[in-house]
């Protein structure tokens, strides 16, 4: 598994598209946290890391997607999936190796905003103004649903061996799971259903979260996504012996 | 025995790949499968690797069932598949270190080196394999099947689009790695079997329509060249 992890996070960060997507996500923050007119922290004036809260979710369905595409669907482009599935290697080990190196450029990614915290927290009237809380908890809630978007893309990418295809279900499946269930529950007409299909919603789990407060029902949430999609792939990656 | 193999059958839909298939291989020999293409030459291996599992029928590799014990089996082989499947952007170096890792290799750096030497790759380990030419990329497959010292070696079209140069490099390297492993190696050219093999088994349409050494294969119409034979075998046997 470690082998395949290894792998994986040198081949993407020798590649460009690991410097590009982690620099547009930064760009693309940073750019809604300070410079916005009128919605950027300091006009706002409240010491909170909300603003990157509340954009980095979409922006994430870019960037994990981007991350994922190549995981499987290059190796079957390749064909390297023959020699890769005929190590005495058992396929979860092989599709757990990629998934926590998916994980892991993504935290690796999240961790340049921690300077965000520090300079909100600098700026703080009085100087431990900073709900810290609440910050931790967004942080949580936003790797878990970095983490199930990383699910979503390994699946995506074990359907195709084209990487674009793959990019475009990946960032699909994620804004479905992610904005249009939550959307669902905003619609009156739609009633209990709405209600009940907005909570399996990510976004539902996230917000819960991000107010600071762990509720084993949310993480739980999450991990059974994760289990769900990983699953899929592994259903999908098995499918030659069918 | 290396590689026994009784009444292997692959069906794809509704197509037989590979029907009621039987032999051995003992241990050391070097074996050619020669068989014209979608003979199921390449789905037989892929079957003998534990990359797709058979429809019906048994295959033990190294003492160990493909069915029940892959891992065990995979552990022993070295493959090389069709068309010799790369990472090119990977250097060589890196590429046989990861090679060593997944095989479950515990000295790495002895085992590349090793593979390296006995591939003659020494000229071109730290350059990129996609910066490489055909002849060494095909090296650079073989030095991955071999890089945990494998009982057996399964290779796919070896010397397929190499300029006849590196065919015959490429055979003598095999030869010597057949020494002390066995190998099965497949091709459609006579002449490579001749120049390599003890032993072919050639395959039409899934089905084994013969298995002999070379000599015996001679005899059987002494007056023919062996690509005769081989025509002759081919095109009229096992057609439905």
């Amino acid at each position: 598994m470690w082998v395949v992890f290894k792998k994986e996070i040198r081949s993407f960060l020798g590649s460009f598209i690991a410097y590009i997507v982690m620099g547009v996500f930064l760009v693309i923050t940073g750019i809604f946290m300070w410079v916005i007119q009128e919605n950027n922290v300091l006009d706002l004036g409240i010491a909170s890391l909300q603003v990157m809260f509340n954009i980095a979710p979409y922006i994430l369905i870019f960037l994990v997607s981007a991350i994922t595409m190549r995981s499987l669907s290059e190796e079957r482009r390749l064909g390297t999936i023959e020699i890769l599935t005929t190590r005495p290697v058992s396929d979860t080990s092989i599709l757990l190796g990629k998934y926590l190196a998916a994980v892991g450029l993504i935290v690796f990614t999240l961790l340049p905003t921690l300077f965000y915290y520090y300079t909100i927290h600098q700026l703080a009237d009085p100087l431990q103004g900073v709900d810290n809380g609440a910050t931790w908890g967004s942080y949580l809630g936003l790797i878990l649903l970095a983490a199930s978007y990383a699910s979503i893309g390994l699946f995506a990418s074990s359907l195709t061996d084209n990487q674009i295809v793959s990019l475009i279900i990946s960032m699909v499946l994620c804004f479905f799971w992610y904005g249009v269930l939550s959307l669902l529950g905003d619609i009156k007409a739609l009633d209990l259903i709405g209600k009940s299909l907005e909570w399996f919603s990510l976004d539902f789990h996230y917000q819960s979260i991000s107010r600071g407060v762990l509720d084993t029902r949310d993480i739980i949430y999450f991990l059974g996504f994760i289990a769900t999609f990983l699953g899929g792939t592994k259903l999908v990656f098995e499918s030659r012996k069918w | 025995m290396s590689i026994q193999v009784h009444q292997l059958s692959k069906r794809y839909g509704t197509q037989w790949a590979v029907n009621d298939l039987s032999f051995d291989i003992p241990t050391g020999e070097i074996v050619g499968f020669l068989g014209p293409n979608g003979a199921g030459k390449s789905t037989t291996m892929k079957i003998l690797t534990g990359y797709i599992p058979a429809t019906s029928g048994e295959a033990v590799v190294c003492g160990h069932n493909l069915s029940t014990d892959s891992l065990a089996v995979r552990q022993r082989v070295g493959y090389l598949p069709e068309h010799n499947p790369l990472y090119l952007d990977m250097y060589v170096m890196e590429y046989l270190r990861f090679s060593a890792g997944m095989a479950g290799v515990t000295k790495v750096k002895s085992a590349v080196e090793k593979a390296i030497e006995l591939t003659q790759l020494t000229p071109e380990r730290n350059k990129k394999i996609g910066q490489l030419s055909k002849g060494y990329r095909q090296r650079v497959g073989l030095a991955q099947a071999l890089i945990h010292d494998p009982e057996v070696l399964i290779l796919d079209e070896p010397t397929s689009g190499l300029d006849p140069n590196q065919v015959v490099e490429m055979r003598n390297v095999i030869k010597n790695l057949g020494k002390d492993k066995t190998v099965l190696l497949s091709t459609h050219i006579m002449q490579e079997v001749e120049a390599m093999c003890n032993r072919v088994i050639l395959l039409n349409h899934g089905k084994i329509v013969a298995d002999n050494t070379l000599e015996g294969l001679k005899q059987t119409s002494p007056t023919d060249s062996l690509e005769t034979i081989f025509r002759n075998l081919t095109s009229h046997v096992g057609r439905i």
